[in-house]
């Protein structure tokens, strides 16, 4: 196994009134793909959120290695307030997200970094079409391409594929899993959809509102597919 | 015409307004605050009137009065589900308070005309320096936090996601959102600011995609317009205002038909 980036340790969550999760424990290697099942309403956005800092912990903590600075975000979120109107290119949409320097205008290099992950999500064809024109599946692309922009090495993606058809489902995942295999990028895919799990990932992480489980995909039980199918 | 010093005292005032409110009104249509845009010019006219009362000049006013509340404004608009109800009483207050300090001020009804839709003639040279310091200030802070605003502004949930100074980048905005109201109504007065500050930008953005085309482009529509307006009211006699706001809305209507017939 190789050396994880992430440490869940004792994790645990309440909102007033409420307790999301406690004791929670997992760890995330570099180049694992995790899956995290559930049913709704089980906490696994606000665990997203743990994980990047905008919640805090009632107890508990995440440990990131070797420190924090060195695990970058790559994030796509459930909801995006894109509509028809939405006026910029897929391209400008995507080399938004670049901060590295903060010249009003792009580098030489952050062109090229543009350059490259449009290329590596085949996005060249409708790079300048406007976003707010492109189907589903290309905007889920261009979400991820900004996600990946900036190569990070931990890329979360929340509910991505629940309003795709299962064509695109497959070919965002397809894209997805090349990079985690060759940039052995870390992923962590929240998800209701047992199939794709099972099918990408290598661990999974089953949220219950009182607790948890977690391990190889292969142990995911029919129990469990059931348990997450019902819902 | 150019042989008339107001003349050249609007040209050049002008031509700075229309950079600054094709640059900000790109923002403004990104971060849907047209309602607001509009409100923060009615403070302007209370503002403005303030000024009269108090014998400064409107700008300073203005400038006071929109800085101000575009704070509140903007800590008040928080929450959207009440953000258009609280516009609306803020706007009406601030309009009857300008009724009042004019009243009070015993200035003569062209006066307010004048501050409401423009007074080009009225533009003197202290005037267009004072414009070309707002529009360079504007400017300067727009450059420091040009990629910030333009990711929080084009991907507001992005933004937050990056762990970017989300709040504190809407207050900086809504501040130079005022300087530019208070600017842009030197020109078409306040009554006539959505002219300038939203419709070039909700025009240009049918026809170009990137943010800096939009700017451009904007900046273009801005400036044919307020030329365009100050020759044919020199050449008419008719407002200016008018006129601007009439090559304005060609101008987006024309967009609006373009976009249906790409569609």
């Amino acid at each position: 196994m190789t050396d994880p980036i992430l440490r869940v340790n004792n994790l645990k969550v309440t909102f007033p009134n409420h307790r999301v999760f406690e004791n929670l424990n997992f760890s995330l290697h570099k180049g694992e793909f995790l899956s995290v099942v559930g049913e709704n309403g089980v906490g696994k956005t606000t665990l997203i959120r743990t994980i990047l800092q905008q919640l805090k912990p009632a107890a508990g903590n995440v440990q990131f290695f070797p420190n924090r600075k060195a695990v970058t975000f790559g994030y796509v979120p459930q909801f995006r307030n894109i509509d028809e109107e939405y006026p910029l290119s897929i391209r400008d949409f995507i080399s938004l997200n670049l901060s590295g320097i903060k010249l009003p205008w792009l580098s030489r290099k952050e062109r090229q970094q543009v350059d490259q992950i449009i290329a590596q999500t085949n996005l060249q064809k409708i790079q300048n079409r406007p976003l707010g024109m492109a189907s589903g599946g290309e905007k889920q692309k261009a979400y991820l391409a900004q996600a990946l922009v900036e190569q990070p090495n931990l890329l979360i993606l929340d509910e991505s594929t629940a309003s795709l058809d299962n064509v695109m489902k497959y070919e965002l995942l397809d894209l997805v899993k090349h990079f985690n295999q060759v940039t052995q990028l870390s992923v962590i895919f929240v998800t209701h959809d047992l199939p794709l799990a099972q099918k990408y990932a290598d661990n999974f992480l089953l949220l219950r509102p009182t607790s948890f489980k977690y391990g190889p995909i292969s142990e995911l039980s029919e129990a469990d597919v059931k348990e997450v199918s019902d819902v | 015409m150019f042989s008339l010093e107001f003349m050249r005292n609007a040209f050049v005032a002008s031509t700075f307004i229309a950079i600054i409110s094709g640059i900000i009104g790109v923002f403004v249509s990104a971060r849907n605050m047209s309602f607001l845009t509009h409100t923060l010019s009615e403070i302007g006219f209370s503002g403005a009137a303030f000024g009269v009362f108090m014998s400064w000049p409107p700008l300073n006013g203005m400038l006071l009065f929109t800085m101000v509340s575009s704070v509140i404004v903007g800590q008040l608009s928080v929450k959207q589900a009440r953000r258009e109800a609280s516009i609306s009483a803020i706007s009406s207050l601030f309009l009857g308070l300008g009724i009042l300090f004019l009243s009070l001020s015993n200035k003569n009804a062209s006066y307010a005309t004048n501050i409401l839709f423009g007074s080009i003639i009225g533009i003197n040279h202290t005037n267009v320096i004072q414009v070309i310091e707002l529009s360079a200030l504007v400017l300067i802070i727009i450059a420091f936090v040009y990629r910030d605003l333009k990711f929080d502004s084009f991907d507001a949930i992005g933004a937050q996601v990056k762990g970017l100074w989300t709040n504190a980048l809407s207050i900086i905005f809504l501040v130079l959102l005022a300087l530019s109201v208070s600017v842009a109504a030197q020109i078409v007065g306040s009554l006539l600011i959505f002219v300038l500050l939203t419709l070039p930008a909700a025009s240009a953005k049918y026809f170009v995609h990137t943010v800096s085309g939009m700017m451009v482009v904007a900046i273009l529509m801005a400036l044919v317009g307020v030329w365009g307006g100050l020759c044919l009211g020199y050449i008419t006699n008719w407002p200016v205002s008018f006129f601007i706001a009439s090559i304005e809305c060609l101008f987006y209507f024309a967009a609006l038909g373009y976009n249906r017939l790409r569609q």
